[in-house]
């Protein structure tokens, strides 16, 4: 069957572009990779949602998905591995089978950027973060290292120096990208100690995580035993797989205009792997409306 | 089959125990990702007879997400003849969770 709307993506920029798209009585098709509702699931407490003055990402995410599918838009999990474009039909591709729509909606979002260091993935769980809301209570007091130096890594240094006994904050510059304010609140604590102009080299462990290796701009070399380490190195749009159909900057975000166009007529983004200035679940939601409007206006004109 | 709700109290016979490899589910309520893995771990569940599926909650059973050193969670813990024989950390779709089984 040929569906009006295929959204690639089930996070909340995705699932609102279903929402709008059924409104308009188009038929949607949702593929989702994982599971609804994206990165914000992993927040315990949204305070700054209006109307809502604090809800859990999960409940929110569960809310949305409620709502798209109470309007009839129609959900898969399977991972879309190609998109392809002949002209009047998109097809995507998944290890399952094909799906064919007139517009695409592209919602795929981002996913922790890794250090890139041996043995990374197999210590993920055992000592390695990428969310120190999450994980953080796992190490009162204990000793951990936090590597990063934007706004999420300044945040959670400052969030893990209230549990854990000691924080290392590894930046490879001296000076930090994220609030001067938050910089200062770090710098006035005292179990938190910033190791900078440095990166972290390997990871030393047996069943878990014992201790880092931290090499300084200079040459010097320093062992850290930590007991947790925190990744904060920031994201990766999720374009890769589409490429082929559109544009993507320098860091992988893709190129689209203020209606959520791309270069290729009737495959629109919509959320965090978009080129914008501000990712916050508003402006994820937002995206969502104005990619399923401009999705249905080509689908009226086309 | 149904998850079953595992304490330090029935730990020793409900996993250490089993005679059937089990498939534990480490997780809390304030968790995001384990409030979506919960389904679908009940789904597989349904599909794989041969393993016992147990649930474990991080902040009623703190002494054994101590003795297991939990870090990360969801971490779902598989159990064979009362050993941990692999571990997987973090929301994942139901098709790795039946490749973790194997």
């Amino acid at each position: 069957m040929m569906y009006d709307i295929i959204i690639i993506g089930a996070g909340p920029a995705g699932m609102t572009a279903a929402i709008y798209a059924r409104r308009a009585q188009k038929s949607v098709l949702v593929l989702e990779a994982q599971s609804y509702g994206g990165q914000i699931i992993n927040t315990p407490e949204i305070e700054n949602y209006p109307a809502a003055a604090n809800i859990s990402g999960f409940d929110f995410a569960s809310n949305v998905y409620n709502q798209a599918k109470a309007l009839g838009a129609e959900f898969k999990f399977e991972n879309v591995l190609e998109l392809r474009d002949t002209g009047a039909s998109k097809e995507a591709v998944t290890k399952r089978g094909e799906y064919s729509a007139r517009a695409v909606i592209i919602a795929t979002g981002s996913a922790n950027r890794k250090l890139g260091l041996e043995g990374e993935d197999r210590l993920t769980g055992r000592g390695i973060s990428y969310c120190a809301a999450c994980d953080g209570a796992f190490y009162r007091k204990k000793t951990v290292a936090v590597v990063g130096g934007g706004n999420t890594a300044l945040e959670d240094a400052l969030y893990l120096a209230d549990v854990a006994e000691k924080v290392y904050l590894i930046h490879r510059r001296d000076s930090f990208r994220g609030d001067e304010a938050t910089v200062e609140r770090l710098k006035s604590r005292e179990n938190v100690e910033l190791v900078l102009n440095s990166r972290v080299t390997a990871l030393n462990a047996d069943k878990r995580l014992q201790s880092v290796e931290v090499k300084a701009n200079d040459g010097s070399v320093r062992e850290l035993k930590v007991d947790g380490l925190f990744a904060a190195v920031g994201r990766v749009p999720e374009n890769q797989s589409f490429s082929n159909l559109i544009e993507l900057d320098g860091a992988g975000y893709a190129d689209s205009d203020e209606s959520c166009r791309t270069k290729t007529a009737g495959v629109f983004v919509a959320g965090d792997n978009r080129r914008k200035e501000v990712r916050q679940l508003v402006t994820a939601t937002a995206d969502g409306a104005v990619a399923a409007t401009a999705a249905i206006r080509y689908l009226n004109e086309g | 089959m149904a998850v079953i709700k595992v304490t330090e109290q029935n730990f020793k016979s409900e996993v250490l125990e089993s005679s059937v490899p089990v498939l534990a589910d480490f997780n809390a309520n304030w968790c995001g990702p384990c409030r979506m893995l919960a389904p679908i771990v009940e789904e597989v569940s349904e599909e794989r007879r041969d393993v016992k599926f147990v649930s474990i909650n991080i902040d009623e059973e703190d002494i054994l997400a101590e003795d297991y050193g939990i870090s990360s969670i969801p971490c779902l813990v598989l159990f064979k003849g009362g050993e941990e024989v692999d571990r997987m950390v973090g929301l994942r779709p139901k098709d790795d969770l039946l490749d973790f089984l194997g």
